[in-house]
């Protein structure tokens, strides 16, 4: 990679393909170095912070735990160290020489400006290594804070599942009570081997300032599944995110479930690549988005290389309220004949008389409404974990719908 | 208990009912009979508040209130049901948390969904996929846990089979008589205005008067055997000229 740091550094004013740009020099390190050994002795406005992103602070039905707040590790706890292991990605770079074939291989640095920015800060992040053959119960956690006003936090991870091993994991973002202008940039590499599996769950809960430029590459080989479930309830200045899966081995499976709620200004840009490289792959892509004041773009594609796959896009949109935006950007692709891709998108508002419909049984308008959109948000999407589907209702709850 | 007077209605830019006038009082059963697009599931869904449909004159009045711009749900906390002929699908809604939902949250109201042969719908998508007579069986679970006092019922028996029709029939009976609401037994509680296009539904819950409804006007009224069995005889036409002369 050395030779390439000029290319790299170049990278630096190449700005991201979707979404605003960012000023990256507008921000100051996040250099908050806290060490927390004792999750339940963090302080209270850590805890809730954690737990409304869906990290336990008692870990109760975790495997595992890890925690960064801004650029360090403050916390990394592990129940079953025997087939699941947990480090820094410095540390893990240090212990295994084999990493590197895994250290910037699903991600290119030269993506775009944050990539290169991640490379460059010689960014530190967790590293997720299941073993051959292991099959976690329980989800390992992880939760990543900005804890630094005007702080930009720059992570880099690294998610390794071995042949026939599969493993859940539960990650919250978020930003401390007092930081809301901050950046927050997550390279993911994750890969998923032979019959081996990943489901990566995501809850985002930024402030109204807060940019965020996550960058994420999977590849799955043959017979692998990854699910990535995302989740944004809250507002959030600026986030795009266009995570990019490659299934590159026969029956190689994967689903992106996204699920946003964009408010007060938000701009968000979200959606998912699958690139189905392998025979019998298979894809699906679903967004389900709730539009009241801010801007969503719904993004997806597929590409399909080979024969024999499946693979399905759907993006609906609902609008409440006129002051919002929204747009459904779909595509498909194809290099071979024999394969079954379809599309659906859909934007707008409520359907009238399925409101009056609930409103007939003595529902009010505004539970009427959170009735419809709880259906919309995670009745219609298979296989959400319980976690995510009560930050879902939650968030509808405290929205007041119908007004 | 419901009093309409000169109701003019719109729906689609068209008016639809032209000044229609009927009351049901009190524990009454009522039957509005009419050919196909008189205008009766117009008028149910006027009764009930659907943005659908437009009161441009007239007046409804519930239990003395005059109900004409009230909103739907507050008509259906005054009391007012509704079986709908077509309801809407609810895609990601499933039918037990909208019984439960129905029931003021209580968890129990499903627990009486094999009396419906509803037990394996709880969980599936509100309507999406039901069959003609599913969706009557599944709009008389919600109304027996709402617990109205005063139901609309359009079409209660239309596409149910030979024997769900027994099912239908008792369940809008014990609705009518409210079984499960504490009403002195023998006693039927709860006022209705039914539609029907066979009478079938009559064997199971009597009736007291008849209305009949032609191009969005009240053509005459009377005892709803004789009115029906004038239907079958002479058909529409004939029956409200006859019917009209004897009510003038
Ligand atoms: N939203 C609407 N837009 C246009 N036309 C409408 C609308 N609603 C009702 N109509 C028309 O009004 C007329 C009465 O319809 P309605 O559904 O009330 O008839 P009905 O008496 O219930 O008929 P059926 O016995 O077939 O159920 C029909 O001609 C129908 O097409
Ligand atoms: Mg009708």
């Amino acid at each position: 990679m050395q030779n390439g740091e000029d290319g790299i550094r170049k990278a630096l004013e190449k700005k991201g393909a979707f979404g605003p740009d960012v000023d990256l020099d507008y921000y100051d390190e996040a250099g908050m170095k806290e060490s927390i050994p004792d999750l339940k002795k963090a302080d209270k406005d850590t805890r809730q912070i954690m737990e409304h992103v869906g990290v336990m602070a008692d870990e109760e039905g975790r495997a595992g735990t890890i925690m960064f707040i801004d650029n360090s590790m403050s916390h990394c706890s592990n129940k079953m160290p025997e087939g699941i292991e947990l480090l820094s990605t410095k540390e893990a770079l240090k212990k295994y020489d084999w990493l590197k074939d895994y250290y910037w291989k699903a991600v290119s640095p030269e993506k775009d400006k944050y990539t290169a920015k991640t490379y460059l800060d010689d960014a530190d992040g967790y590293f997720i290594h299941v073993k051959k053959g292991v099959k976690a119960t329980y989800p390992v956690q992880s939760c990543m804070l900005i804890g630094t006003k005007k702080g930009a936090q720059t992570l880099h991870n690294i998610i390794i599942a071995d042949e026939d091993s599969s493993l859940d994991i539960i990650t919250g973002c978020t930003t401390g009570n007092h930081v809301n202008d901050a950046l927050h940039i997550g390279v993911s590499e994750i890969y998923v081997k032979k019959n081996a599996s990943i489901v990566f769950s995501m809850i985002h809960n930024w402030g109204t300032k807060t940019k965020v430029r996550p960058r994420t590459g999977t590849i799955v080989e043959e017979g692998g599944h990854f699910v990535n479930n995302y989740v944004l309830l809250n507002p959030v200045g600026t986030l795009q995110s266009f995570p990019v899966c490659q299934l590159n081995g026969k029956g190689a499976s994967c689903k992106f479930n996204t699920v946003c709620m964009a408010d007060e200004g938000s701009n968000v840009d979200t959606g998912g690549s699958v690139i189905l490289n392998a025979p019998e792959t298979t894809a699906e892509i679903i967004s389900r988005n709730i539009v009241r004041e801010g801007n969503i773009i719904a993004r997806g594609s597929l590409m399909g290389n080979a024969p024999g796959i499946k693979a399905h896009l759907e993006c609906r949109s609902i609008m409440l309220g006129n002051k919002g935006s929204t747009q459904s950007i779909p595509e498909l692709g194809s290099t071979v004949s024999d394969v079954e891709m379809t599309h659906e998108a859909a934007v707008g508002k409520i359907a009238r008389d399925q409101i009056e419909y609930l409103m007939s049984r003595g529902l009010s308008e505004d539970d009427a409404v959170s009735m419809i959109v709880r259906g919309f948000l995670v009745g219609s999407i298979q296989g959400l974990p319980d976690h995510l589907k009560a930050e879902i209702d939650d968030a509808i709850e405290k929205a007041n719908l119908g007004s | 208990m419901l009093e309409i007077k000169d109701l003019h209605v719109e729906a689609g830019g068209r008016e639809i009912l032209k000044g229609i006038s009927l009351d049901v009082k009190e524990g009454e059963t009522c039957v509005l009979f009419g050919p196909n697009g008189s205008g009766k599931s117009t008028l149910l869904s006027a009764i009930m508040g659907y943005g659908t449909c437009r009161v441009t004159k007239g007046k409804i009045m519930f239990k003395g209130k005059d109900i004409t711009e009230m909103p739907v749900d507050e008509r259906a906390r005054l009391g007012i049901g509704m079986m709908m002929q077509r309801p809407p699908n609810v895609v990601g809604v499933k039918l037990g948390d909208l019984v439960k939902a129905t029931a003021g949250g209580d968890v129990k109201a499903v627990d009486n969904a094999s009396d419906f042969k509803m037990e394996s719908f709880l969980e599936r998508d509100i309507n999406v996929g039901f069959s003609g007579g599913e969706i009557k069986r599944s709009e008389l679970m919600q109304l027996t846990a709402q617990k109205p006092d005063f139901v609309l019922l359009d079409e209660p028996e239309s596409g149910v089979d030979l024997e769900n029709i027994d099912l239908i029939g008792k369940k809008v009976h014990d609705l009518l008589y409210a079984k499960n609401n504490n009403c002195p037994n023998g006693k039927r509680c709860v006022s209705s205005l039914v539609i029907t296009h066979t009478g079938q539904i009559l064997d199971y819950i009597g009736a007291d008067k008849a209305y009949v409804l032609r191009d969005g006007l009240i053509r005459c009224t009377g005892r709803p055997m004789d009115i029906l069995k004038d239907i079958k005889e002479r058909g529409y036409g004939e029956c409200i000229s006859c019917r009209m002369v004897k009510m003038e």
